[in-house]
């Protein structure tokens, strides 16, 4: 295993994974014996061929999914200890991004982003935009601002185009301010310049806001370019953990051989 | 002609052994069904001149009681909208309990969709029989009827819708830390809206067609006046009624018929 990154020395660290298993069914582990760690404020990029687990190890680490061994330690929490209010309660200082958008598509746009604040409100103030408090429609609003798509507040979710969709997506993980998100493969829907255009604006928003992300993506320019730090995946096992401008395009095309 | 390189395949494949043994037992049930049935085939050939003279003291229609069946019959519609308006209502709370991953664990989902499945499997006119007992004579009963009839339809099938829906928005949702309900109310139920709608308008049409027969054991409706008219050997109103129910059955599906398609699209 190649494994370049340096020790963590003093900072302060989101996600510790310790030997962490997975397998469903009696199929061969999807992955085993995995161990990494990242950093407050760092930007990850989770890389590896189809198969490798990628979208699993991500819900593990979120608690979505329960690891068959090891242990995840999430914002100083360990997941494993955690009771269903204590779990949600460190939920909602989480969020994920899906390669789907995963928005309501009947809904309109402002009220799916307030129902990224569900996390920390609950009720039916918070269901739908119209009975929402101020201070949440507001809040909506203002990231909405931030992904360029306040104007179309009212529209419902099923009108919207591929990169619009997903920006809500984006609006919806950052409008409870999340210390720590995940995004799965966030571009994998959408044609070349959408693609192009989302990352940029998820990646500048995220460092603005100082978001630890843990994110995957089969566009390895996108992994180089925008990840601090490569994770990749090949055969159950970490193949590369190192700074992104260690990392050369070979190394990276090996992990798709 | 040049013939094939291969032989022609066969037509049909020959049946197994268990294949023919269970054909032949399809067969022996069909048939002891038809004799426990009382087929025969002397009555069978002797109805026709029953039926025409039957026919021939119903026709025409009666027109003389046009009002009063005409009230009945809005009485019928009445009973099925409320009672189905009930049904559907009630049965939203209840499919959230049977509905698998939406709400609460697997042991209650159990409970709930058997419970459902008992409420499904008495008939129409059996809940009537025992809210005629429970509230007396009329269309109370009978609206009663159809609301059980209802939940045990609705409850059932709006689990399943939930169940079938996108689980992606929920999961982005449990990822932030919302609440099963939250999450149900936010997205699982927005998602299955429309096929919660397209479920009710069906069971709105299914409570039409029960609706009209309620009245045979005391619980409302026109089916009081079928049941006279027959009672009575007046076959021209109860053809009447006949008619009236057919119409408005008919009428009921199509405009639930044209609600679906609007609602859901040509595909479903």
């Amino acid at each position: 295993m190649r494994h370049k990154a340096t020790g963590v020395g003093q900072q302060v660290i989101d996600l510790q994974a310790n030997s962490l298993s997975k397998r469903f069914g009696t199929a061969a582990p999807v992955f085993s014996g995995l161990d990494f760690s990242i950093r407050r404020g760092e930007c990850v990029a989770l890389v590896g061929a189809n198969g490798t687990g990628k979208s699993t190890l991500l819900r593990c680490c979120l608690g979505l999914i329960a690891p068959d061994a090891g242990r995840v330690s999430l914002l100083g929490v360990t997941l494993a200890d955690l009771g269903g209010t204590a779990r949600r309660e460190l939920r909602a200082r989480t969020g994920l991004v899906g390669q789907k958008h995963n928005l309501v598509p009947r809904l309109s746009v402002l009220s799916n982003v307030i129902h990224g604040l569900l996390g920390r409100h609950s009720g039916p103030r918070y269901w739908i935009q119209g009975l929402a408090p101020a201070e949440a429609r507001a809040a909506a609003m203002a990231a909405l601002e931030k992904v360029g798509l306040a104007d179309l507040a009212l529209r419902r979710a099923d009108q919207l185009s591929g990169g619009q969709s997903q920006r809500v997506a984006i609006a919806r993980a950052l409008v409870c301010s999340p210390r720590f998100l995940v995004a799965d493969e966030p571009c994998a829907s959408l044609d070349p310049q959408a693609g192009e255009e989302v990352m940029a604006l998820f990646m500048s928003l995220v460092k603005r806001e100082g978001v630890t992300v843990l994110f995957t993506s089969h566009n390895v320019q996108h992994a180089l370019s925008y990840g601090d730090r490569i994770l990749g995946l090949q055969g159950g096992r970490i193949a590369i953990d190192a700074r992104s401008a260690d990392v050369t395009p070979l190394e990276m095309a090996k992990l798709y051989g | 002609m040049d013939s094939p390189a291969r032989a022609v395949p066969h037509r049909f494949n020959r049946p197994g052994g268990i294949g023919f043994v269970s054909y032949v037992l399809v067969a022996l049930v069909i048939l002891w069904s038809l004799e426990g049935a009382g087929w025969s085939v002397d009555r069978l050939l002797s109805s026709p001149p029953k039926l025409a003279d039957f026919f021939s003291r119903a026709w025409p229609p009666s027109t003389h009681n046009l009002d009063r069946l005409a009230w009945k019959m809005v009485e019928t519609l009445q009973i099925a909208v409320s009672g189905a308006a009930i049904g559907i209502v009630l049965s939203l709370p209840i499919a959230l309990l049977a509905a698998r991953g939406v709400l609460v664990g697997r042991g209650v989902n159990l409970v709930v969709r058997i419970i459902l499945g008992f409420l499904r499997a008495v008939p129409d006119l059996a809940w009537a029989l025992v809210f005629v007992v429970a509230v007396g004579l009329g269309p109370f009963a009978g609206m009663l009827a159809i609301a059980i009839d209802t939940i045990g339809f609705c409850g059932r099938f709006f689990a399943d819708d939930m169940e079938n829906t996108d689980p992606g928005p929920a999961e982005a949702l449990t990822a932030t830390g919302a609440r099963r309900i939250d999450i149900a109310a936010s997205a699982v139920i927005p998602a299955a809206l429309p096929a919660f709608v397209s479920t009710g308008l069906f069971a709105l049409e299914k409570a039409v067609r029960a609706s009209t027969i309620l009245g045979l054991v005391g619980a409302g409706g026109i089916g009081i006046e079928l049941k006279v008219g027959f009672d009575l050997f007046d076959y021209p109103t109860a053809v009447t009624v006949i008619l009236m129910i057919a119409v408005v059955v008919i009428g009921v599906e199509q405009i639930g018929a044209v609600l679906r398609q609007k609602i859901m699209g040509p595909g479903r």
